[in-house]
């Protein structure tokens, strides 16, 4: 077995692994998923992630990432391995969706009551 | 000392202290422990440059001084005023951390300070860094409690890292000739005042860490007089190599 390029990863003995090999609290960093807020109000949106031993030094190391450049107000961060998500073979479950039409908001024709209605209210 | 003069002093002082440190702290840059805190670190680094620019710009503009860069990197080492803290060498990481977690907590206070300063350019730029020095007070904060908890060997190295630090941070605090006139005027509270307010920034946080603070004895001044170690030499030549190549090209 090679050995890795993290030392944490190779104290972990793996090639000695008999079933019974424990990571101890601290020893091996999560990752935390990093949510970036442009202006207050807007949508978070995801942008990458970090590694980080807590949750607080990972918002800390996601402001250097991802918000030391242009405009951010605020950022998040998650757990990775907090996030449930469906299984890759459950997009079978989204595949009639651009059959479903009906389903688009985008037939509604409302500008027109909209601007009118702004107009009024002047 | 004139009112004029000894504010030039405190502005020097509190610019060559930050260059100096943004330059060791740089030295970081591509060897830090992990990608993130190298970024981090290096980041922090370069705001520090930023903060010693602006203060080298009040002392042009206010004071008919040289062009920043030129004040920056072609003084002899006896004409700078940074403190000796600032010009040790980076060391271990525990020890650049410990010294980023002090200075920049002491920086934080000054210019907590010169925020009601009467002299305005400060008031301004004391405004305008304290942002910056929210999060370098914050990730210094942050990894001085995780590596304080991570165990004992860790608690350790880091006890190590304040007992080797503190005597030395005490220099940033060296009382200066044209002090009392600088109270006077309300241009800051002074160097004894601040330093008072450092402790009670700190201690909570090295409380929490389980560390114990040790007793300032024998502060290391100098610094601002002009005495400096054999380090600072060694960081000028280095810092100014590529600028003294041709000091008026355009960059």
């Amino acid at each position: 077995m090679n050995d890795s390029l993290d030392p944490r990863v190779n104290r972990l003995r793996l090639d000695k692994n008999d079933g019974s090999f424990k990571v101890e609290e601290g020893e091996n960093w999560n990752v935390f998923e990093v949510f970036h807020q442009e202006k207050r109000g807007a949508h978070h949106e995801h942008v990458g992630c970090v590694h980080a031993p807590d949750a607080s030094l990972a918002l800390i190391f996601a402001k250097e990432q991802f918000g030391r450049r242009k405009k951010c107000v605020n950022l998040w961060v998650v757990r990775s391995a907090d996030i449930l998500a469906f299984d890759l073979e459950d997009e079978d479950m989204f595949a009639n969706n651009p059959d479903k039409t009906y389903r688009d908001a985008s037939g509604f024709k409302v500008m027109d009551k909209i601007n009118k209605f702004k107009a009024q209210t002047k | 000392m004139q009112l004029q003069q000894a504010i030039q002093e405190l502005i020097t002082k509190m610019a060559d202290d930050e260059l100096v440190i943004g330059h060791r702290n740089s030295e970081w840059t591509g060897l830090g422990p992990v990608m993130e805190e190298d970024i981090a670190f290096s980041s922090m680094a370069q705001d520090k440059i930023g903060h010693a620019w602006a203060l080298y710009r009040i002392l042009q503009e206010s004071f008919g001084g040289t062009d920043p860069d030129q004040f920056a990197f072609l003084r002899n080492a006896r004409d700078y005023r940074c403190c000796h803290f600032a010009e040790m060498p980076i060391g271990s990481y525990e020890f650049s951390l410990m010294r980023h977690f002090l200075f920049d907590h002491a920086e934080t206070v000054r210019y907590q300070s010169l925020s009601g300063s009467s002299f305005t350019p400060l008031q301004h730029l004391a405004g305008k860094v304290k942002g910056e020095l929210k999060y370098h007070t914050l990730h210094a904060d942050a990894w001085i409690i995780q590596l304080c908890t991570a165990g004992k060997d860790s608690r350790r190295r880091m006890q190590t890292a304040l007992d080797d630090c503190f005597q030395l941070a005490g220099g940033i605090f060296e009382p200066g000739e044209g002090e009392d006139l600088l109270i006077a005027e309300q241009i800051y509270p002074g160097e004894a005042a601040l330093y008072q307010q450092w402790l009670n920034n700190i201690s909570p946080v090295i409380e929490k860490a389980g560390l114990t603070l040790p007793v300032l004895t024998a502060p290391v001044y100098g610094g601002r007089k002009g005495q400096h170690t054999q380090y600072l030499q060694q960081l000028l030549e280095e810092m100014g190599e590529v600028f003294r190549l041709d000091p008026e090209a355009t960059w």
